[in-house]
């Protein structure tokens, strides 16, 4: 039990922002009409390409070849997720401008 | 993880630029769910992804050693974006899902193999003061395992949908799931609770983890029917989100969390959305019941009527109002810009023509709406099938266009249908029927379809394609 608390007290603020995250999540995507769902799970795909951010940060503190390759993929996913999915989303929004 | 570092402007720089990149993501992901300013929202999100991996690569500090290795970061971000462009911008707007699908792949394999390179360098201070059973530990280990579970089974779903993987469906295949899903937290628990002086020694195990989650990750997609992939890949997609956030916990790095936790979020209210659309409850789509019971309508009642091209040009050109219902068979047909040419024609010739989309018509919802808007049909033109249904009585002729079970009349007749309740188009309503399908093939729910023996309906066999082909050219000869 005490471990728990102090699991609670030293990551509170982490802790925080996931409750808050989820509700914000909740909140920002209800009320959208079917037809944007397709964008907006790809709009939303290309956002948890925040994850680069840790592979950058993988990367950037490697030493050894062996890690250095593996980061260095994680990298190129990471792009690849980002990019992609933000290029993806913007493709499929552009078709939707049209017919105004 | 502990935030007693000495001030430093570039941490100052780097923790603002978190912020906003946050807010970005907000902002963008609610102007996303907004058609006019969806597009905008799209180039927000991406802005706040730029400045922040931006200033991560110049201010991040660990130990206070800044980022190292820089040529290295830019050249993999350089080969990634242009892959991930290139493949973005070439990819036929059909295969759309496959690709958010593959994309969402390549995230989770990223956490994953962030998780993989940092378990054997947990500190060891860390480790003698709490032993393995902490928080860096646990997001380690959830990071891996969803990120891996999210990459092996986008991986299936992406083959899925592009034809290459077919179903596999087995009674026992849920309780193995659970089996298999029971090991992976049993391993969890079993390496957060050894005594050991250095995480390097339980290396083993991680990669035991790694392997058992790509089984489970492929086990998880496999026995989930084509007409379900949709919710799969926006469940996938909150999956990797939260491993995302995982890695943002790892580093006690608030864009990562913020973002990570957004789209596991939000994407999980999207499944349910998504579910809704189809009327169906999220856990019979994981446990796969949809198609899967095989229930066979045995007796057909009536046959089925062919009619010819020059028939079915004479039957459209002479109607008041015609109604085409579009589903994926016009979207591998790549038929979309000749069936907007027929409807070009129809209209000058006085039919009032209107396209009736179902909600999850094509793979994903929203998919059919995209292919009509790439071939300019007039936003006005698309109608939403609850809209439309009450007009079908007044329809002359409802033209079906390699769409099946969503104007399957089981879905209100019969009981036992495994689409049973799914709202359709009422296309039996119409006055008459015209069936555009490549064969007697079922649809993706691998059920009859009773509309096809109506006594209104007649068929037209071949591809969407040229089948559409030969109609216009027979309505401009009329």
């Amino acid at each position: 039990m005490e471990k728990m608390l102090d699991f609670f007290l030293t990551h509170r603020e982490a802790i925080f922002i996931v409750i808050l995250s989820i509700f914000l999540g909740i909140e920002v995507i209800s009320n959208v009409p079917a037809i944007l769902h397709t964008p907006l799970m790809s709009g939303a795909n290309a956002i948890h390409g925040v994850v680069i951010i840790g592979a950058i940060i993988v990367l950037g503190h490697a030493d050894t070849s062996g890690s250095k390759i593996l980061g260095f993929l994680a990298v190129i996913l990471g792009t690849l997720n980002v990019v992609g999915g933000f290029v993806v989303t913007d493709r499929m929004l552009e078709m939707f401008k049209k017919k105004k | 993880m502990n935030d007693l570092s000495p001030f430093s402007a570039g941490i100052s720089i780097l923790e603002i630029t978190y912020v906003i990149a946050s807010v970005l993501f907000i902002i963008g992901l609610k102007m996303l769910s907004h058609p006019l300013t969806a597009r905008r929202g799209n180039i927000l999100a991406a802005f706040g992804m730029g400045i922040a991996i931006i200033a991560t690569i110049i201010f991040h500090e660990k130990d206070e050693e800044p980022i190292r290795n820089i040529p290295l970061i830019l050249f993999a971000i350089v080969i990634g974006t242009i892959i991930g462009w290139l493949i973005a911008k070439r990819v036929k707007m059909t295969a759309m899902p496959q690709l958010v699908s593959f994309f969402n792949g390549m995230g989770g394999a990223a956490a994953a193999l962030i998780s993989m390179m940092e378990f054997p360098h947990i500190s060891h201070d860390l480790i003698a003061r709490t032993g393995m059973a902490n928080g860096q530990v646990l997001a380690i280990l959830l990071g891996l395992m969803i990120g891996t579970v999210s990459w092996a089974g986008s991986m299936i779903a992406f083959g899925k949908l592009d034809g290459w993987i077919g179903d596999m469906r087995i009674k026992a295949m849920k309780y193995v799931n659970l089996t298999i899903l029971g090991v992976l937290i049993g391993l969890i628990i079993f390496i957060m609770t050894r005594d050991v002086q250095a995480s390097v020694e339980l290396t083993p195990y991680v990669y035991l983890i790694f392997g058992i989650s790509v089984i489970y990750g492929v086990l998880f997609v496999m026995p989930i029917g084509g007409a379900d992939m949709p919710v799969v890949i926006s469940l996938l997609n909150s999956f990797t989100g939260v491993a995302a956030a995982m890695g943002g916990f790892l580093y006690n790095n608030q864009a990562m969390l913020t973002g990570g936790i957004l789209v596991g979020s939000a994407g999980t209210i999207l499944t349910i959305l998504m579910c809704k659309a189809m009327n169906r409850s999220l856990l019979n789509v994981i446990v796969g019941v949809f198609g899967g019971g095989g229930q066979v309508v045995t007796d057909v009642a009536g046959s089925i009527k062919e009619i010819s091209i020059p028939d079915a040009a004479v039957l459209l050109s002479y109607s008041k109002k015609v109604v085409i219902v579009p589903g994926y068979g016009l979207a591998v047909a790549q038929a979309q810009h000749i069936c907007h040419e027929l409807d070009k024609l129809l209209d000058e010739k006085g039919v009032e023509v209107k396209y009736a989309i179902h909600p999850v018509a094509g793979r994903m919802p929203g998919h059919m709406n995209v292919l009509l808007a790439e071939a300019d049909v007039p936003y006005e033109q698309l109608i939403e099938s609850d809209e439309i249904n009450p007009d079908l009585p007044n329809t002359d002729v409802l033209v079906v266009i390699g769409a099946n079970d969503v104007v399957n009349p089981a879905a209100e007749d019969d009981p036992s249908s495994p689409i049973y309740g799914m709202p359709i188009i009422k296309a039996r309503d119409a006055r008459n029927i015209i069936v555009m399908k490549r064969g007697m093939g079922k649809g993706y729910a691998a059920i009859e379809n009773m509309l096809f023996f109506n006594s209104k309906t007649r068929m037209l066999f071949g591809d969407a394609k040229s089948t559409l082909q030969s109609l216009v050219n027979e309505v401009k000869n009329l």
